[in-house]
């Protein structure tokens, strides 16, 4: 793929003035303080930060898992929030993609229902089977979670995440509950999924090691966007380690 | 199928334990109401279809003796549909080896046909022929209990002549319903028996030919009866008639009114009471499974499911759970009304009852419980769908806890670390807690309920007949004998001590109410009848003046120094005003009664008496029924051992058989509350059981978290469970008094103690049940995986 620089490909995400107010129990956090994005289509964004930094916090936002207190995104230039909960549900369900730290599986259902749940909303999405073939697991179809190791419990998630073919791929700390190897072989995925699909693809985490394979390295602090960095050249994930 | 279709399919399989124990709950709520209504429903079919097919009388009279010829100016009453006249004699009889007294009831029928009224439905055999003389037909209950068939033969005295009779025919009648004797409050189809016979042959034995005794009369649609008896009263004055009376003071019609009245009332009563608060449980235990799948509903979520869609995947879930519970219920609650419907054919006799489960009762059953279920799925679902995913994704934020009183005072040296998470658990969680509490309390309350007549029946029992009837047999004579007739009978083989009494047919008016009874005369203070108050202290009758059974006097709505109209049914028939002194409190029975010399006074006789109470040396008893049945005056001898045997299995029969019904349920609504409480608690705390014993806590420590709180909200539920008992208890008492028997609301320490025994046995249980899944709490999964 020839190198393109940001300005060439459409912008998918603007978020503007970001902030993000929570209260926990009788104290109030600010997990974002007024955050300015742009996500351009195709490109593989690694967000960075420690924990509290609000990284989580713009994920959701951008994923619509969550409202921002003040601020306003457009995804493709449309306005997103204004429906209220029924327009965020449906921009998730045809647009949007979630792996999650800890899987999040439904324990009920084997690894290829765990597909269908979302396939079985999306419009035009994958076969099940298909999708659980692009993460390597088409052989593990009919298990259920607790037969599992976490790693490829990991590989149904975003075998599910990517099923529905989505616009965007959200990944919040895919690598947090997994040893390296095992995260090494999930970022693999990942990485394929955004080469081979050109699924816009954010990924949140704490490990500076990650950001290597990225095109774009968004740092946060305290609820800021601290710094962007455009990476050259992008390293496999195989070549990372740590 | 998708995938979220199989989700429902494998929740609703891996919760099996609590889907059983939720159904139970559905179940025992359904059930009571088929029960109540099932039976109800069957028996009232059986009575209406009687009553139509048979030509059941509307309006009733005894006389002395008329001239045929009257019927017809019976018939022209304005109102009068159809008459029959008719001839009934009391007769004694004897059965081969058989050696109690009994007697019976002749009534006549049209030469070898069906009369016209109150037609016979034929069991075995066939009526009379005509111009047969020794023929009879006998009411089914006594020819059961004596093993009587179509020819068998028995032996009779009529009016003093001994006469053997063949049976033709075994039969019902829509006027034995219940068959009961003139003296008697409980039927005793040993030794009360209904025979008819030909007219003429009647008529003949009691010098009757040309004339009746009694009459019986069906109205025209839509007539007033009232009319109907004046004007009956009126023709019938110079005949010596007892009074014309309708329906609702035949006995049998009214003692199976009330019966019919009193399933009325447990009919709605019962079900609302059970079916209340297994609604409210299935509510509170629907939304508690639920709110354990936060996670997963906030995952779906996430995947854009809508709240629409979630809310319908979990009201398949509680839909499914309802059906179980539901077809359980209908199922068993079928099978055990037909039990409680036979429990009552027993008593009540008729040619057919339709037993028939109604769709509306099923669809009601089914209708409360899906609604309290939904309600609180979709509180439950609703609340895990209206966080945004991110924040339902997450665990809850950790509750505020804070140091309460129990942390400052010096207890707090003797409380370990787990007891202090108990504790502290409790007083976070007030609503949650507070919930169990109340759902645990329910079971304890309908334990108490169900527990609660049993001692309530017994000491109904001990009271008429330890404390009001002290005497061994009643004897009854034909017609009103002198009171000097006692020394006659003191000298009868093994007759301890005789008092006379004298019965008299009166109709009690006061204001706008009335009631047919009898006043009974005695001594003013009677050695073998207690005349007892509440508090079960013997009073004396006064001088003069009425004295009610305290039930009777609030049915007239009057109080002391009221002046009462007294219509003497009988001798001298007269009205008179007797002012009333005084109420006592019996529980069985609706008496008058009145200073024996006051009530002679009133009969304008000397001093004479309807019968005697006798005390027996019961070793000479066979001797002394032989002799006293030779003596012809001797219209019957009653036995009060007998009597409360009877009314004992009557009672037991039909209220203990239903209201063990109610215990059992109420016991298994208890085992599955207690036991869903802690299967929920424990899959609520899966992780933090886990997390301590990663830290080191032992296993029993651990368990005693779990088990401890179970305890404490058990033992917080039981004092409030039996307040509420004890109120639910109170309205049902309220709710059953009736002519027959009236339940003392009292409840025995034992109903107290076994409720709270109940439950806390469901307690242990549910935590043997749980205490497998203690051992097995996988410290490793638990605290990594979310789910």
């Amino acid at each position: 793929m020839a190198e393109r620089t940001d300005s060439e490909r459409p912008v998918v995400f603007e978020a503007r003035g970001l902030t993000r107010v929570y209260h926990m129990g009788e104290v109030a956090i600010h997990a974002l303080r007024g955050v300015d994005l742009d996500l351009y289509a195709g490109e593989l964004v690694v967000m960075l930060g420690a924990s509290g930094s609000g990284k989580s916090t713009l994920l959701n936002i951008l994923g619509g898992l969550d409202a921002p207190t003040e601020g306003t995104i457009r995804y493709r230039g449309e306005l997103l929030g204004d429906g209220g909960e029924r327009e965020l549900t449906s921009f998730r369900r045809e647009h949007v993609g979630f792996v999650f730290q800890f899987y999040n599986m439904i324990p009920s259902l084997t690894a290829l229902e765990n597909v269908a749940v979302v396939t079985d909303i999306a419009r035009e999405p994958m076969a099940p089977i298909e999708a659980l073939r692009l993460v390597g697991l088409e052989d593990r179809a009919d298990h259920f979670p607790s037969q599992l190791s976490g790693g490829e419990q990991q590989r149904v998630a975003i075998a599910r995440a990517v099923a529905k073919r989505p616009a965007v791929l959200m990944c919040d700390e895919p690598t947090g509950a997994l040893d390296s190897k095992t995260g090494i072989r999930v970022l693999e995925v990942i990485e394929q999924v955004n080469r081979e699909v050109g699924t816009t693809t954010v990924v949140i985490t704490h490990n500076a090691v990650i950001a290597r394979m990225a095109d774009r390295v968004v740092r946060l602090r305290d609820g800021l966007i601290d710094d962007i960095d455009h990476n050259a050249e992008r390293a496999e994930p195989a070549s990372l380690s740590w | 199928m998708r995938a979220l279709d199989h989700k429902l399919l494998r929740d609703f399989s891996g919760l099996k334990g609590q889907v059983a124990a939720i159904a139970v709950v559905i179940a025992a709520g359904v059930m009571t109401l088929i029960i109540a209504v099932t039976s109800l429903d069957a028996i009232s079919y059986g009575q209406r279809a009687f009553y139509r097919d048979h030509d059941f009388a509307d309006v009733f009279a005894e006389l002395k003796r008329a001239p045929e010829y009257l019927a017809g100016r019976i018939a022209a009453i304005d109102g009068v549909n159809r008459v029959h006249t008719r001839v009934v004699a009391p007769v004694r009889l004897e059965i081969a080896g058989f050696d109690d007294p009994v007697s019976g009831q002749l009534i006549s029928i049209p030469g070898g046909e069906q009369p016209p009224i109150n037609s016979l439905h034929l069991r075995e055999g066939r009526l009379p022929e005509s111009g047969r003389a020794d023929s009879v037909a006998v009411s089914e209950p006594f020819a059961e209990a004596h093993g009587l068939r179509a020819g068998d033969r028995l032996r009779a005295i009529i009016n003093g002549r001994l006469e053997t009779l063949t049976v033709s025919g075994i039969v019902l009648s829509p006027e034995y319903i219940y068959q009961l004797g003139p003296a008697d409050l409980i039927p005793d189809y040993e030794r009360f028996g209904v025979l008819w016979m030909n007219r003429r042959a009647l008529g003949r034995a009691f010098d009757m030919d040309g004339a009746f005794n009694s009459v019986v009369l069906t109205l025209q649609a839509h007539a007033d009866p009232e009319p109907v008896i004046a004007a009956l009263d009126r023709l019938l004055a110079d005949y010596g008639t007892l009074g014309a009376y309708a329906r609702d003071e035949q006995v049998s019609h009214r003692i199976l009114s009330q019966e019919l009245d009193q399933l009325r009332v447990t009919s709605v009563i019962l079900p609302t009471i059970f079916l209340g608060v297994s609604a409210f449980l299935l509510s509170v235990l629907m939304g508690r499974i639920v709110r354990n799948q936060r996670q997963q509903i906030a995952v779906l979520k996430a995947f854009g499911y809508s709240g629409a869609e979630l809310i319908r995947h979990y009201a398949i879930l509680t839909a499914a759970i309802v059906l179980v519970g539901v077809v359980l219920g209908v199922v068993l609650g079928g099978w055990a009304a037909d039990w409680v419907a036979a429990l009552y054919m027993q008593y009540f006799r008729f040619p057919e009852t339709r037993f028939e489960v109604r769709p509306q009762v099923i669809t009601l059953g089914a209708a409360v419980s899906g609604a309290a279920a939904m309600l609180g799925t979709w509180r439950a679902v609703r609340e895990a769908a209206v966080l945004a995913p991110a924040v339902a994704m997450r665990p809850p934020a950790p509750a505020t806890f804070r140091r309460s009183w129990l942390d400052r005072s010096r207890l707090r040296r003797w409380i370990d670390q787990p007891t202090r998470i108990i504790l502290r658990n409790l007083g976070r969680h007030r609503i949650k807690a507070s919930l169990s509490v109340l759902g645990i309390a329910l079971s304890v309350a309908l334990l108490v309920v169900g527990g609660y007549q049993f001692n309530a029946i017994d000491q109904l029992i001990d009271t008429q007949y330890r404390k009001v009837l002290k005497m061994d047999a009643i004897v009854h004579f034909n017609d009103v004998a002198p009171e000097r007739a006692a020394a006659e009978l003191r000298h009868y083989p093994g007759v301890e001590h005789v008092e006379p009494f004298r019965s008299v047919p009166v109709r009690l008016v006061h204001g706008v109410h009335d009631y047919r009874t009898a006043i009974e005369g005695m001594n003013r203070r009677p050695v073998l009848r207690g005349l007892i108050d509440r508090s079960g202290v013997d009073q004396e009758l006064p001088e003069s003046g009425l004295v009610l059974t305290d039930y009777l006097a609030e049915h007239l709505d009057a109080r002391p120094g009221d002046l009462i109209d007294v219509e003497i049914k009988t001798g001298h028939r007269r009205t008179v005003q007797v002012p009333l002194a005084g109420v006592v409190s019996e529980p069985l029975g609706v008496s008058a009664y009145m200073a024996r010399p006051a009530l002679n006074r009133l009969m304008r006789e000397g001093p004479a008496a309807s019968g005697f109470w006798l005390s027996l040396d019961r070793s000479a008893e066979t001797e002394l029924f032989r002799e006293l049945w030779d003596v012809p005056k001797v219209a019957g001898i009653g036995l009060i051992a007998q009597a409360e045997a009877d009314i004992r299995g009557y009672i037991e029969d039909t209220m203990l058989g239903t209201m063990g019904v109610m215990l059992l349920l109420a016991v298994s609504i208890a085992f599955a509350v207690v036991y869903n409480s802690a299967r929920i608690a424990f899959a609520e705390r899966e992780r933090e059981l886990a997390t301590l014993r990663v830290l080191g806590f032992g296993r029993g420590e651990v368990a005693w978290i779990l088990v401890g709180e179970l305890f404490v909200l058990t033992l917080l539920a039981i004092p409030l469970g039996w307040l509420l008992g004890t109120g639910l208890a109170w309205i049902l008492t309220e709710a059953i008094e009736m002519d027959l028997f009236r339940i003392p609301f009292v409840i025995s320490r034992q109903a107290y103690a076994m409720s709270a025994a109940g439950v806390l046995a469901a307690a242990v249980l549910s935590a043997l049940l749980i205490a497998p899944r203690l051992a097995r709490l996988d410290m490793v999964t638990a605290l990594k995986s979310v789910e």
